[in-house]
C-alpha cells in the first residue's frame, strides 16, 4: 500500500448521517459489520410547500421511518434530530438570500458543511464520538508526507466530491466515507442481499426541502417585493419585454422568456437590484473566466497569483474543463478557462481538481466574456 | 459504552417485577388451560381468572362483574369511548366532552366520531394543566353522551379533580370515563370514591407485563363491544383470556398498591430533590405543572435553548434513559399537545424533558443525573446559535 496516502483506519465509534436512502444505509451497515460502534442519525428538516409554507408532513418523515427500520435491522441506535429551525436559519436563509441577489445557490453544499459536518459533528463530539460518516461517494485520504487530509473523487459516474469541497481540514479529519471506492450497483447489491428495504431517494440535485420542485412561487410568497414586474432587456440594452420577478430566473435558462427574436435567446444576466433580466444569444453565455469567492483550499492554499493548472467543474453535472486558477486576495480566486464555458452561474460552486484530488473551490461571483 | 445505566422513563413502561414473573410462569406451561373449557384444565384457568377479577375489583373498590380485562390502556380507552357512544343507538349523533391534554388513545377515538358528525368539546386547561370545573359545567349539553378526562397526565403528571368532575356529570345523562393508566399504583384510586362510570388501567405501567389492562365499567352503564366473538368478559370483549397476563397484572397491582404510600413518599422526595437541583443549577428552566397536585414520581421541565432530542441523545450516551415532551418519531412531529395546551410556547416546549422514576431508582442516582443534565444542557447551549443566557 502506498504509504503516502492511505485510508484511515476504521474509527471505533461513528455517527452516520442517514437519510433513509440506500447509500447512507449501506454506509452504516458497512461500518457496523466491521465492528464500529455506529449511531444512526436522521435530520428532521422542514419541507416547504410551493407557496412557501412549512408543511406538517415532510419528505423527511418517510425517510426517518426508513432510517429507523434500517437501524433496527442492523441493531444500531437511531436518533432523529430536529434541525428544522437551524436549517431555516442557515441553509434556507442562504438559499433565499442568494436568489435575492440574482444568484443560483447550491444548498446541498451548505447543508453538508453547516449541518452534516457542522452541527451534527458537534453533537457527536458531545456524545464522545469524533467521527461523522456519510453515504457520499468520495474518498478521504491522509497524506502522510504533508500531514494533511485530502478529498478525492468517488468512482466515475457517482462521484459527489463537488458537494463537499468546502470541508475544512478539521471537518475532514473527523469525516468518514465508507462508499468512496464503490459503485452504485455494488451498493444496491449489498443493500439487496442484506435485505435492507430502502428505495432510492430523489437524486441529490433535487432539493429535499422542496419536493414540489419550483422555488419561484416560494420566493414570490416569501419576498413579494422582489417578485415585481420588471424589464427583460437584450444585452444591447434594447427593451424586449417584461418578467414577473427577476429572482425566479436562472443564468442559461431558455424557457419562459417568451420573446420572438431572430435567434434563440437565453438568460445571460440577472440584475436583482434593478430587477432586470438580461437576455442574449447563446454566445453571450460563453465565459472565458470567472471569479470565485469564499475559497476553500483543502490541503493548503497556494501563493497569491501563482498559476495552478487544474480541471474545474462549474456545476455538479459539468464534465470539468482545463483552466488556470490563481488565488487572489480576500479569499477569492480567478479562473481562466482554456476554452470558453457555457453559463457559469453566480452562486454555484467552481471546484478545482488535480486528477482525482480536490484542490479546493469557491462560489462563483462573476464571470467574464472577454478573455485576456 | 457507559458503565452506568439509569432508567428514569417509567411513564413509558416499567420492568416486570420478579414476583410478577414468578406468579405468571405456571400459566404458560402447566396451567395453560382455556378458561372457557369445561374440563379440569379449563376450570383451573376459570378459577384463577375469577380470583384475579375479584382481587383487581377489591383494589379498585369495584364489583368483580365490573372488571373487563383487555389488552392494555389503549384498548380500554377505545372500548370506553367508542363503546359508550355506540351504545347510544337511539341518537344518530351527539356530543362528546374530553380535555385537550388526553392521551391519544382517547383523543383519536373522539376525532373518529368528530369526522362522522359528532361534536367534540376539548376542555382547555390552565397553566398547571388543570381542567376548570365551570368549563365542564358549561360544556355539558342535553345530547352529551360521554365525558372523558384523564386522572393523571402521562407527560406532566398533574392530577385532575376527577371526583368533582364526576359530581358535575353525575346528574346528567352522560357517562363519565377517566383514563387512570398513569395513576393506578401511584396514587389511591377507588372508583366509588371517585364516582366514575368507567376507568382504564394498564399493567405495564405498574411493573406488570405488556399487553394486558382493565376497563372498569360500572354495572348498568351501557357499552357496545368493539370486538365480538365468544362470550368472554361478560360479552363485552371477545377473545380467549390472557390468563398469564391477567395473573401478572393482578400481582403487579397488589404489589404497587401495597407499597404505594412508602414508595410514593420515597419517590416524591427524590423528585423534589431532582427538581430543586435542576432549578438551582440550570438557568431558564420551567417546571411544568408545578402548581398542580402531581404524580409523585414524575418531573417535566422545559429547558430553554436546547432541543429535546439532542438532549435525549446525549443523556442516552451517558446511560440515562429519559423522555422528551416532543416525541420526534413519525407523522406530525410537533411539540407536545399537552404543553402547548398549558400555554408553554412551542419553542420552549421543544426543549422539554420528562423524568419518571420507579422502584429500581435509588436516591444516589440523582446526583449523577443532575450532573449529567447540567453538562449536556451547557454543551447544547454553547452550540446553540440562538440561546443567550439572560
Amino acid at each position: 500500500m502506498d504509504t503516502k496516502k492511505q485510508q484511515n483506519d476504521l474509527p471505533q465509534k461513528a455517527v452516520v448521517a442517514m437519510s433513509g436512502g440506500v447509500d447512507s444505509s449501506v454506509a452504516a451497515m458497512l461500518l457496523a459489520e466491521n465492528g464500529v460502534d455506529v449511531t444512526g442519525v436522521t435530520f428532521r428538516l422542514p419541507f416547504y410547500g410551493e407557496r412557501g409554507e412549512v408543511k406538517g408532513r415532510c419528505c423527511g418523515v418517510s425517510g426517518i421511518e426508513d432510517a429507523r427500520r434500517v437501524c433496527r435491522r442492523l441493531g444500531i441506535k437511531h436518533y432523529v434530530l430536529d434541525y428544522r429551525e437551524i436549517f431555516e436559519r442557515t441553509v434556507f436563509e442562504n438559499f433565499c438570500s442568494e436568489y435575492r441577489k440574482g444568484r443560483t445557490p447550491n444548498p446541498c453544499i451548505r447543508c453538508n458543511d453547516l449541518l452534516k459536518f457542522g452541527v451534527l459533528a458537534e453533537t457527536a463530539m458531545a456524545m464522545g464520538v469524533s467521527t461523522v460518516a456519510s453515504g457520499h461517494y468520495v474518498q478521504r485520504l491522509f497524506n502522510g508526507r504533508d500531514w494533511v487530509y485530502e478529498l478525492h473523487k468517488g468512482l466515475e459516474g457517482v462521484d459527489q466530491s463537488y458537494f463537499l469541497f468546502s470541508l475544512s481540514q478539521e471537518q475532514l479529519s473527523r469525516a468518514f466515507f465508507p462508499l468512496g471506492a464503490m459503485t452504485k450497483e455494488q451498493v444496491r447489491k449489498i443493500a439487496k442481499s442484506a435485505g435492507l428495504n430502502t428505495h432510492d431517494k430523489p437524486k441529490s440535485q433535487d432539493l429535499c426541502f422542496l419536493p414540489d420542485g419550483g422555488y419561484g412561487r416560494l420566493l414570490k410568497k416569501r419576498y413579494p417585493k422582489l417578485c415585481t414586474i420588471g424589464e427583460i432587456r437584450h444585452v444591447s440594452g434594447r427593451k424586449l419585454g417584461r418578467h414577473d420577478g427577476a429572482v425566479s430566473y436562472t443564468i442559461g435558462q431558455r424557457k419562459r422568456l417568451g420573446i420572438a427574436w431572430k435567434e434563440p435567446l437565453y438568460v445571460v444576466g440577472i440584475d436583482a437590484s434593478e430587477n432586470v433580466v438580461v437576455a442574449g444569444e447563446k454566445r453571450y453565455l460563453q465565459k472565458s473566466s470567472l471569479m470565485a469567492g469564499e475559497l476553500n483550499w483543502i490541503s493548503g492554499a497556494p501563493e497569491i497569483g501563482e498559476p495552478i493548472r487544474c480541471v474545474v467543474k462549474i456545476r455538479f453535472r459539468h464534465h470539468g474543463t482545463w483552466a488556470t486558477v490563481r488565488r487572489a486576495a480576500g479569499g477569492k480566486a480567478r479562473v481562466d478557462f482554456d476554452e470558453p464555458q457555457t453559463a457559469p452561474a453566480p452562486g454555484q460552486a467552481a471546484v478545482f481538481y488535480s486528477g482525482r484530488r480536490v484542490i479546493g473551490g469557491g462560489f462563483i461571483e462573476s464571470s467574464d466574456t472577454f478573455s485576456g | 459504552m457507559p458503565e452506568k445505566k439509569i432508567y428514569m422513563d417509567h411513564s413509558a413502561t416499567t420492568p416486570v417485577r420478579e414476583e410478577v414473573v414468578e406468579a405468571m410462569m405456571p400459566y404458560f406451561s402447566s396451567k395453560f388451560g382455556n378458561a372457557s373449557s369445561v374440563h379440569s384444565y379449563g376450570q383451573e384457568a376459570g378459577a384463577v381468572l375469577q380470583d384475579c377479577r375479584e382481587r383487581v375489583a377489591s383494589l379498585l373498590g369495584a364489583c368483580p362483574e365490573d372488571i373487563i380485562f383487555t389488552s392494555g390502556g389503549t384498548e380500554s380507552d377505545n372500548l370506553a369511548v367508542k363503546g359508550a357512544v355506540f351504545a347510544k343507538k337511539d341518537v344518530p349523533a351527539g356530543h362528546i366532552i374530553t380535555s385537550s391534554i388526553e392521551h391519544h388513545a382517547v383523543l383519536r377515538p373522539c376525532e373518529w366520531f368528530e369526522k362522522r358528525g359528532y361534536e367534540v368539546t376539548r376542555l382547555p386547561v390552565d397553566e398547571n394543566g388543570l381542567v376548570n370545573l365551570s368549563d365542564v359545567e358549561s360544556a355539558l349539553r342535553d345530547d352529551t353522551i360521554l365525558v372523558s378526562v384523564m386522572l393523571a397526565n402521562n407527560e406532566v403528571g398533574m392530577l385532575q379533580p376527577i371526583r368533582e368532575i364526576a359530581g358535575i356529570v353525575a346528574d346528567t345523562g352522560a357517562v363519565f370515563h377517566t383514563d387512570a393508566v398513569q395513576a393506578v399504583g401511584k396514587v389511591p384510586v377507588d372508583v366509588e370514591d371517585l364516582g366514575v362510570d368507567m376507568l382504564s388501567l394498564s399493567a405495564h405501567k405498574l411493573y406488570g407485563p405488556k399487553g394486558v389492562g382493565v376497563l372498569y365499567r360500572r354495572g348498568g352503564v351501557r357499552i357496545e363491544p368493539l370486538q365480538v366473538g365468544g362470550h368472554h368478559e361478560n360479552r363485552l370483549r371477545a377473545g380467549t383470556e390472557n390468563v398469564a397476563g391477567i395473573v401478572g397484572l393482578t400481582r403487579a397491582m397488589e404489589l404497587a398498591c401495597g407499597s404505594m404510600d412508602a414508595e410514593g413518599k420515597r419517590l416524591s422526595s427524590m423528585r423534589d430533590r431532582l427538581e430543586s437541583a435542576i432549578m438551582e443549577r440550570i438557568k431558564d428552566v420551567r417546571v411544568n405543572g408545578a402548581g398542580a397536585r402531581r404524580l409523585p414520581h414524575m418531573l417535566n421541565v422545559s429547558i430553554q435553548g436546547v432541543e429535546g432530542e439532542s438532549m435525549l441523545l446525549l443523556l442516552d450516551s451517558k446511560g440515562i434513559a429519559v423522555s422528551t415532551g416532543s416525541a420526534c418519531t413519525s407523522g406530525t412531529l410537533e411539540p407536545s399537545h399537552v404543553l402547548i395546551a398549558m400555554g408553554v410556547p412551542p419553542e420552549v416546549a421543544h426543549g422539554s424533558l420528562r423524568v419518571s422514576m420507579g422502584y429500581i431508582n435509588a436516591e444516589s442516582e440523582i446526583d449523577y443525573v443532575v450532573d449529567s443534565l447540567c453538562e449536556v444542557v451547557q454543551r447544547l447551549r454553547d452550540m446553540s446559535p440562538t440561546y443567550r443566557s439572560s
